[in-house]
């Protein structure tokens, strides 16, 4: 295996001279960033403190956006628009790529949210950019450029040497954390022009007051160990008292008994929390190299062969329907001491 | 309706993942290949258009000789024709610029695409060939009506869904949801032997520069055993998740 340093250029020293300033798109909703915006700032500064230069956050309809100041960003491009209340992919992409232009950018850092996953290719053509998605590492060098990112739902890494004189990053969900660096971001207005939007929101049907798998730090997975669709009221009390996202296995979305937008695993949403908790889930192939990102699994499973054991940090061989409802209250009575 | 299903050629989910000269390469030897998941999901409702509509599907998939066998499965599950472009698929970009070339060629109305293959997972390939043809793009597309040239579709969004109008030219990433996953067809006797008469035309590939190149690969650290707590002891358990992995 290649060893990747972040090591200098040919000539000696890091290239950070030839590197504007980076730009990052922080992700809001309802005129409040969202956790991966910090996330994403985050990783932004530690890529310009390799590169030697700064870095300029771009925000959509964000009431205020002070608070990235305390994630490293010196400057924010405020974009204030009605035309933007609601996600454009291309609208987006458009926005994010007439300030990097207007930036003079080389580096453009987002999210894995499936908005950014959505809008990243068509701003990669946009600016003639590469793109790597699913990135999990700061870079290990910067000429080449040279990133680490899943693959293979994954199953494994890549370093991805990316070409072109633009580069956009999307870091995958978790990777990098958040990372407090204490200062203040100047805010600018920006007024790029819109496009025509050609694809119209209808309607959107969201629960707002639930916690999604994208950005849950805690997941509590359920399979068809459960049995039925009834028993899954200790799974959301569970969720509920770890102020968790409720997930399952394919089978149980393919059953009815669960949404599919909960389906989890290679051909489900992928999950990269700090804690996956799995209820009655064997441990198939797909379904963990769909949650293998999470930092801490733990498995409740009756059956001491299943293949999760093998996968997990922790478990606990027994039945789900004695163990789970003892669990919620021994966490009710943590939760309470803190 | 012209159709142009997308379909990536990629190892079967229960593979093993290994690399070879100096963990540059994905060893395929023993490795079974199939068509994306999502992309089946693609070609599945465009079989639905097929026979309900009468639109006309054609398969692509950009590739060396040894994704014929995968075309081939695509034709017998009722695609009326395939298309190989004869370059082997180096980065997303590249491989969007050979379909573009092929929708320009074949002025296909709706491209169906996956949301994310497998095996490279870059959730790439649709969205920059909608941006290279000017076509308008659904990703995450869990649901598409056609009507004339107005579309109308569903798409998952983190934490639920929105519904969404749009108009023909158009590219969407498909996934689970297009169809359900009993509506798969795996493919018949008589599929199987229609598909051998069926055209697969092979393209050669149009000037096209990799953006990205792929340097090696690594596996994950190999992990360590797990810790068990006792069903009768899940205080451990609290204890443990709080105060040695930090995460409650
Ligand atoms: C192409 C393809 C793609 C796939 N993609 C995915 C995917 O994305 N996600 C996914 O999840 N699967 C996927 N699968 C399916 C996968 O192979 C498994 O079939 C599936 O994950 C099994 O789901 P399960 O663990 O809920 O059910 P099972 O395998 O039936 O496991 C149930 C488990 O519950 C345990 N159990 C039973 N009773 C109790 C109890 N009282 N308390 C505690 N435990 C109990 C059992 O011991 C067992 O281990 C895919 C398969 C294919 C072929
Ligand atoms: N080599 C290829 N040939 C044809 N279609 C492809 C190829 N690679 C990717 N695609 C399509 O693009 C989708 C997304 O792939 P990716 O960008 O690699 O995640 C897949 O689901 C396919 O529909």
């Amino acid at each position: 295996m290649t060893p990747h340093r972040i090591s200098p250029s040919p000539s000696g020293k890091l290239d950070g001279a030839n590197y504007m300033s980076i730009l990052v798109y922080t992700e809001s909703e309802q005129g409040k960033f969202k956790k991966t915006a910090f996330e994403v700032a985050s990783y932004a500064k530690a890529v310009a403190s390799q590169l030697g230069t700064t870095v300029t956050a771009i925000a959509i309809n964000v009431n205020d956006t002070s608070a990235l100041g305390n994630y490293g960003v010196d400057k924010v491009l405020n974009v204030k628009n009605i035309e933007l209340e609601k996600f454009n992919a291309n609208a987006f992409a458009s926005v994010i790529k007439q300030a990097a232009e207007k930036e003079g950018t080389k580096v453009v850092i987002i999210s894995s949210s499936a908005d950014s996953k959505y809008l990243a290719p068509l701003l990669a053509v946009g600016l003639n950019a590469g793109y790597a998605s699913n990135v999990v590492e700061v870079p290990s060098s910067s000429s080449p450029f040279t990133v680490k990112r899943t693959a293979f739902t994954n199953k494994a890494f890549e370093n991805t040497q990316i070409n072109t004189d633009v580069k956009i990053v999307g870091v995958s969900n978790n990777s990098h954390g958040l990372v407090e660096n204490s200062g203040s971001a100047s805010a600018e207005d920006f007024s790029p022009s819109i496009p025509e939007l050609k694809v119209k929101v209808e309607s959107v049907d969201k629960a707002t007051d639930k916690v999604t798998i994208a950005d849950a730090e805690i997941v509590v997975s359920g399979g068809r160990g459960l049995k039925g669709p009834e028993n899954w009221g200790m799974i959301e009390e569970l969720a509920d008292v770890l102020g968790a996202a409720t997930a399952c296995s394919k089978p149980v979305s393919d059953l009815g008994w669960r949404p599919h937008s909960e389906h989890v695993g290679q051909t489900g949403k992928p999950v990269a929390s700090n804690l996956y908790i799995a209820i009655g889930i064997s441990g198939a192939i797909q379904h963990l190299a769909g949650i293998n990102a999470s930092k801490v699994k733990v498995v409740i499973n009756t059956d001491p062969e299943a293949p999760f054991f093998k996968a997990a940090d922790y478990g606990v061989v027994g039945d789900a329907f004695q163990v789970v409802p003892e669990l919620i209250e021994k966490l009710k009575a943590f939760k309470a001491e803190q | 309706m012209k159709i142009l299903v997308c379909i990536s050629h990629v190892p079967d989910t229960t593979s093993k993942i290994n690399f070879m000269d100096g963990d540059t390469k994905f060893d395929t030897n023993g490795v079974q290949f199939v068509i994306n998941p999502n992309d089946e999901f693609g070609l599945t409702r465009a079989m639905w258009f097929k026979e309900k509509q009468g639109a006309t599907v054609t398969v692509v998939n950009v590739g060396g000789a040894q994704t014929e066998p995968t075309l081939r499965k695509a034709l017998a599950i009722g695609a009326d024709a395939a298309i190989r472009v004869n370059t082997l698929a180096t980065d997303g970009f590249s491989v969007a610029k050979q379909l573009a070339n092929v929708v320009k060629d074949g002025g296909y109305d709706l491209v169906i695409a996956g949301r994310e293959s497998i095996d490279y997972n870059g959730c790439m390939v649709p969205g920059m060939l909608a941006g290279l043809t000017g076509a308008n793009f659904i990703n995450n597309c869990i649901a598409l009506e056609v009507d004339g040239t107005a579309a109308k579709a569903t798409r998952e969004i983190d934490g639920g869904k929105e519904t969404v109008s749009t108009s023909l030219p158009l590219v969407i990433g498909g996934q689970k949801g297009l169809v359900n996953e009993s509506d798969l067809r795996i493919p018949n006797m008589r599929g199987i032997m229609m598909a051998r008469k069926k055209p697969l035309t092979v393209v050669e590939a149009v000037d096209a520069n990799a953006e990205t190149t792929s340097v090696s690969f690594e596996k994950p650290a190999p992990k360590g055993a797990v810790t068990l707590v006792s069903p009768d002891n899940l205080d451990e358990l609290v204890n443990l998740l709080h105060n040695e992995a930090k995460v409650i």
